[in-house]
């Protein structure tokens, strides 16, 4: 039954193209309508205590790629950007985090015992 | 839910700075300790799929958007540890790079979005399994539920924090009322968000679900078997 099992990297990488499609194609369509919060605050009248982000000028600033003039367009480039620098950063972190587990003075012990196999 | 500068006061936002630092350091060691190796790369993919999931604003009533917060989702794909982690890195990446999300407000982003999301959620999710039959309905079903509760509370933490340092003197009972009302109904998005994506990655690989994980026991004993059937 399990013989055609789908590995792990394929589901990250099938994963990271829905994650892809979604940011570059669905994310024009969505509601710009304020958020929970936002609505929230200007609602209660606290919305003018808000004050500039200091990364306001930023070439991705409001999740839209500076000089790009079609709106979708520049909102789905943005959000590869996105997509691409978070799965980059949680890989790099996470995999780091496994990598650590199994260097230092396993390694040894590992390769004395000719791997037992059975490692969580 | 993210939280612009200003809205906070500078002492609440630095002491909410100083504790999502300290759960997220703290988190990162305890990832460390436990998230499997099979797990590690689905914790980096999480995070780009939270940040995608994200920029999905969808309409909850006239003139108001929500959007999944994904801190329970996270933390029943790889764990609370991670969970919380991999959402910080998106609300860090977030405020850093699309201006959304105060500067002096990360922390308490990160408080209310990645570290009650993720703990609130998957102890929530957690209590529901308990009381439901060990199957992959129960783990779709709690999941829902759990996330809907999730930005409850993550909305309660931002009431909280606007009652003690709350700029702008709204009145904290209509503040209250108002977003918790608002958030139970984004809430619902986030609980079907979390409850289809649970269930995908049910149905593709259930050992890639670490909220399922005890379901596993029966399918992995098969396992030595199989491998003792190679050379």
């Amino acid at each position: 039954m399990a013989a055609k099992r789908t590995t792990t990297w394929a589901v990250v990488v099938g994963g990271f193209l829905v994650a892809l499609g979604l940011a570059f194609v669905v994310s024009r369509f969505a509601s710009s309508s304020p958020d929970g919060l936002n609505k929230v605050a200007i609602d209660q009248g606290f919305d003018d205590t808000e004050t500039n982000h200091a990364t306001a000028d930023g070439p991705f600033a409001g999740y839209g790629v500076k000089g790009v003039d079609d709106q979708g367009l520049s909102t789905g480039l943005a959000g590869i950007v996105g997509v691409v620098i978070t799965f980059s950063i949680g890989l790099l972190l996470f995999v780091v985090v496994g990598r650590r587990k199994a260097t230092g003075g396993e390694r040894d012990a590992a390769a004395a015992t000719a791997s037992s196999g059975s490692a969580p | 839910m993210h939280i612009p500068d200003g809205f906070i006061n500078a002492g609440v936002s630095a002491a909410a700075g100083v504790v999502s630092a300290g759960g997220i350091g703290y988190s990162l060691v305890k990832a460390k300790e436990t998230l499997s190796e099979k797990l590690a790369p689905m914790a980096g993919l999480v995070a780009a799929f939270i940040f995608a999931v994200q920029m999905l604003n969808f309409p909850v009533a006239a003139g108001t958007s929500g959007h999944l917060l994904g801190g329970c989702l996270a933390a029943i794909l790889v764990g609370p540890y991670a969970g919380a982690v991999a959402v910080a890195v998106v609300l860090v990446v977030q405020a850093l790079l699309f201006a959304d999300g105060g500067l002096t407000a990360l922390g308490l982003n990160v408080l209310n979005m990645a570290l009650i999301t993720s703990f609130g959620g998957y102890a929530i999710f957690r209590l529901i399994r308990g009381v439901l039959p060990a199957n992959r309905g129960s783990v779709v079903a709690a999941s829902g539920i759990a996330a809907v509760l999730s930005v409850v509370l993550a909305a309660l933490g931002f009431v909280v924090e606007y009652a003690i340092g709350g700029n702008g003197g709204a009145s904290i009972t209509t503040v209250a009322t108002a977003m918790l009302g608002t958030h139970l109904v984004i809430g619902i998005g986030e609980g079907i968000i979390t409850a289809l994506t649970i269930g995908v990655v049910l149905g593709v690989r259930p050992d890639l679900v670490y909220g399922a994980q005890d379901l596993l026991p029966t399918l992995q004993l098969r396992d030595p078997s199989i491998v003792a059937g190679r050379p």
